[in-house]
């Protein structure tokens, strides 16, 4: 008896949350939709250097991790940058109250500067 | 800072000043009770590498094979050793040297660790300053400078990691709290390189990149998420764990071991809150809410997917992926159970209850006062305060070592508290003769039974809480009976007045003048404490010992006696051999190879040595011979009462030795279960290295010819002995550096050999013919 309450109730919710995910996604996007131009682009730059993350650890998956060093500075450039993306994107954003008295000039001079940290780092690791 | 104007302005500099002089002052008694040398053992080995990186330039430095010590295996030290003191260093040289001012490599060595305590010091202000403003930030920064647990690490010549590290460590701090209160993207890469910084320096780097994903955890966790912990700490662990990788000591161990794994793991759940944080933004709460059902689903199944791969490849190493040292913080019991190098350095013990006032004097009590402090109002700053302080004190418990981290917590925590206790009572005496309800307060306590809890809580210091709260409780009770309804109308008529002042009532102006005179007291009792350690404890330089007698003080420099007549009598190419605790300083001051030093890395060689010392001497030669060893030395300070020498060390040469070769058995050594050298000892313990060489013509050369062994207390067991298979070369003058010379092999021996090659011939015959027969049956 529990058994067939168990199945059939997976059954339920899984049918349920098929519809769900449906109107999930329309949900979202129309809510997307009204973001800022701006952060859409910046939302682009960090949704690219997370697929290239990605494309490398499968490549690494399988060709093997020598060299190392290469590997890791390859993705950790990909995933630096999209963090570094999303600091920026959090500082420019206008619906935050954070950081309404910081000019969006000085929010990108950051970011380029972290980011040439960042690659600074990345060309001396890449070996 | 903004307060006075300009003369307030200028006595806080003139005090920032004073603090960095104050800082590079104390640590100077050992220049001026010895002189200016490196102590220890461990600066020496610094103090070499430093000597040449600036001879030989860096890429020398990066790739240099030392083959002058753990003879025949030689050291990488590129890739062995935390560069950060000794680039530091060889910079502080260079620049001197640019600007044509000619101080020695050893000048700069020896004055680097007071250099860099006087900056730890103003970054101990700034910190402080983050997280509770500048009165705070100020006595922090004094107690910081005088704190002796600090000073004991960074005297004038104790050239070792701690002396710049503790500086990184107290910086990257301060610029992680600066860009969690600003949220600036700036201060995280200036974080991120100080982080850097700290891991050229010193390994206890893992307890930045440990304590700071706990702590964001913790805000996490408490529903203090924003976008500024955000910046402050996703970029710091990219830029960081690539940083560290960087360092060649540390190298791929910044995303393989155990340590860092904690900063990922706490890196994807900030990400999965940030994320559920915008969309919660972005939907309404309905479509939210089935977002979150299904992220949910998906995502456990992921994780744990992840987490089972991650258990596995964890599970499989034997040590769950952790270095031996880290465990040994973690399960205090784990050194002394599997690996005794660990066990057996006396800097790895827990610390015993009195050290604790010793090193850390009135900030052991002033710390739980500040911790209170950093609760009125809990910021994300106090938090991470709170949580440096009481991690700290765990890992100080487990090693004496670490007390050094929990100095600048206490510090700073104490600086709190003391700066809070100064600001009431000043603030009591300031506006005492204000207005008439102020005067109410302080004459007629029944009517403040609702202002009671304010008084009871703004007094955070212990004085003021044990003189007051008993007063306090008692009115309060009879009050509150009383007079409920004055209590509500006074409570109306005392907001305006006290709201300009933070509502924080006032203290009785004679109660304020007395706790103020009674806290400068104590604030007097440290400074005194702290001079006199700085003075008398932690000024030695442990190379030069001296003693007071009655002609005045009497100096023992046998140590650098022993190394120059090895410098000088010996040549360049011959391998000296003698406990690990001389290695470095053998290398630096005498400039011979070495067999085991102070890095201790590999144990086996250890164990050789080890058991070469409690073997019997030909046992003993052969061993030496098979390591191409011409010397050996030994401490002994039998004759003038030194303890640390080598008899003393014994136990951990045939524990070492007895771990990696089963024939050295401890019980052999023991009598009663105690290392006895008299004439109860065991014949093992009469017959081993160690005693002839200690105890070789110390009756002869005794006064009364017995032979009193000052140190055990007791008259040697075998008093008139020879040596055969080594000659004495060179005694120091208070007999505490024994140097000998192996015996070469003789040329002909009579009798024995002609005895030896018939037992010989007439034995392989034998076996030819055992193991031809094998063959022949086997096949």
């Amino acid at each position: 008896r529990i058994h067939r309450h168990h199945i059939v109730g997976t059954a339920f919710i899984m049918a349920a949350s098929a519809k769900d995910a449906r109107d999930l996604v329309t949900a979202m996007r129309s809510a997307y939709a009204k973001t800022p131009t701006r952060l859409k682009i910046i939302d682009m730059y960090v949704i690219y250097g997370l697929v290239t993350a990605v494309i490398q650890v499968v490549y690494m998956a399988m060709v093997g991790t020598f060299p190392f060093n290469a590997f890791l500075s390859g993705v950790l450039s990909c995933v630096g940058t999209s963090v570094l993306g999303v600091c920026l994107r959090m500082q420019v954003n206008p619906a935050n109250k954070e950081f309404t008295d910081l000019p969006p000039e000085r929010a990108f001079a950051d970011f380029v500067l972290c980011n040439l940290v960042l690659h600074l780092v990345i060309m001396n690791f890449l070996g | 800072m903004a307060e006075g104007g300009p003369l307030g302005l200028l006595v806080f500099a003139t005090i920032l000043a004073l603090i960095g002089v104050l800082a590079f002052s104390i640590r100077l008694f050992s220049v001026i009770k010895y002189e200016s040398i490196i102590h220890e053992f461990d600066p020496y080995f610094n103090y070499r590498v430093t000597q040449y990186l600036t001879k030989a330039g860096i890429y020398e430095f990066w790739n240099w094979f030392d083959d002058r010590t753990w003879y025949p295996l030689g050291r990488v030290i590129g890739g062995t050793v935390y560069p950060g003191l000794t680039l530091t260093a060889g910079t502080m040289w260079w620049v001197a040297q640019k600007i044509n001012i000619p101080l020695s490599v050893e000048t700069v060595c020896v004055f680097t660790a007071p250099v860099f305590s006087a900056f730890a010091s103003w970054a101990t202000f700034l910190l402080t300053k983050e997280v509770k403003g500048t009165g705070a930030g100020l006595t922090a920064a004094v107690l910081l400078a005088m704190v002796p647990s600090y000073i004991s690490r960074s005297v004038a010549g104790s050239y070792d990691n701690e002396a710049v590290a503790i500086f990184a460590l107290v910086f990257t701090f301060y610029l992680y709290i600066k860009t969690l209160n600003t949220g600036s993207l700036f201060y995280a890469t200036l974080n991120s390189l100080a982080y850097f910084y700290m891991v050229c320096s010193w390994g206890g780097y893992t307890f930045i990149i440990n304590l700071i994903p706990i702590h964001v955890l913790m805000c996490l966790i408490t529903g203090r998420y924003s976008a500024r912990l955000y910046i402050a700490y996703a970029p710091l662990v990219v830029l960081g764990t690539l940083l560290a990788a960087l360092v060649p000591v540390v190298g791929f161990n910044a995303v393989m071991t155990s340590e860092h794994f904690a900063s990922f793991l706490v890196f994807v759940i900030l990400h999965v809150v940030a994320l559920d944080r915008y969309i919660r933004r972005t939907l309404d709460e309905k479509t939210y809410r089935l977002a979150f059902t299904v992220v949910v689903t998906i995502g456990t199944t992921g994780a744990v997917v992840l987490v089972g791969i991650l258990v596995a490849l964890v599970a499989a190493s034997p040590t769950k992926g952790w270095s031996g040292r880290s465990l040994s913080l973690l399960d205090p019991t784990y050194a002394s159970k599997y690996i005794p190098i660990i066990a057996s350095v006396s800097e790895h013990q827990p610390p015993t209850w009195p050290s604790y006032f010793m090193d850390i004097n009135i900030l052991a009590f002033l710390a739980p006062a500040g911790i209170i402090a950093c609760f009125r109002p809990l910021t994300d700053s106090s938090t991470f305060i709170i949580l440096y302080l009481v991690t700290s004190v765990y890992f100080s418990g487990v090693m004496v070592r670490l007390m050094l981290v929990l100095a600048p917590a206490a510090c700073i925590v104490g600086g709190i508290a003391l700066s809070a206790a100064f600001d009431t009572l000043t603030r009591s005496i300031k506006y005492a003769p204000a207005a008439p309800p102020a005067v109410s307060i302080a004459t007629e306590t029944e009517e403040t039974p609702g202002l009671i809890a304010s008084p009871a809580s703004s007094a955070t210091t212990l004085k003021e809480k044990a003189k007051d709260a008993n007063a306090e409780k008692v009115k309060e009770r009879v009050a509150k009976r009383k007079q409920r309804k004055e209590r509500d109308a006074m409570e109306k008529k005392h907001v305006p007045e006290e709201a300009s002042e933070d509502k924080l009532a006032l203290l009785p102006v004679e109660a304020s003048a007395v706790g103020l005179v009674l806290l400068i007291l104590l604030a007097s009792f440290y400074v005194v404490h702290c001079v006199w350690a700085a003075a008398e404890a932690y000024s030695a330089p442990s190379i030069v010992l001296t003693s007071r007698t009655e002609d005045g003080v009497h100096v023992f420099d046998d140590f650098r006696e022993a190394y120059g007549w090895l410098n000088h009598n010996t040549d360049e190419n011959d391998k000296v051999a003698s406990w690990w605790d001389y290695g470095y300083q053998t290398t630096a001051m005498a400039n011979r190879t070495v067999i085991v030093d102070n890095n201790t890395w590999n144990n086996t060689h250890i164990a050789t040595v080890g058991m070469a010392m409690s073997s019997p001497e030909k046992a003993a030669w052969d061993i030496y011979r098979s390591l191409d060893v011409k010397y050996v030395f030994v401490v002994f300070g039998g004759l003038v009462g030194y303890p640390s020498d080598d008899i003393n060390k014994f136990l951990w040469m045939v524990r070492i030795g007895g771990g990696v070769f089963p024939h050295i058995k401890e019980p052999d050594y023991l009598r009663d279960g105690n290392y006895r050298i008299d004439d109860q000892a065991t014949p093992t313990m009469l017959n081993s290295l160690m005693y002839k060489l200690s105890y070789y013509r110390f009756a002869e050369a005794s006064m009364d010819g017995k032979g009193f062994d000052r140190v055990r207390r007791t008259e040697i067991g075998r008093k008139h002995f020879k040596l055969t298979h080594f000659e004495e070369v060179f005694t120091t003058h208070h007999w505490m550096v024994r140097i000998y010379k192996l015996k070469e092999q003789k040329n002909r021996v009579r009798g024995k050999i002609k005895r030896k090659s018939k037992a010989g011939k007439s034995k392989p015959s034998s076996t030819t013919n055992r193991s031809s027969s094998k063959g022949k049956s086997q096949k």
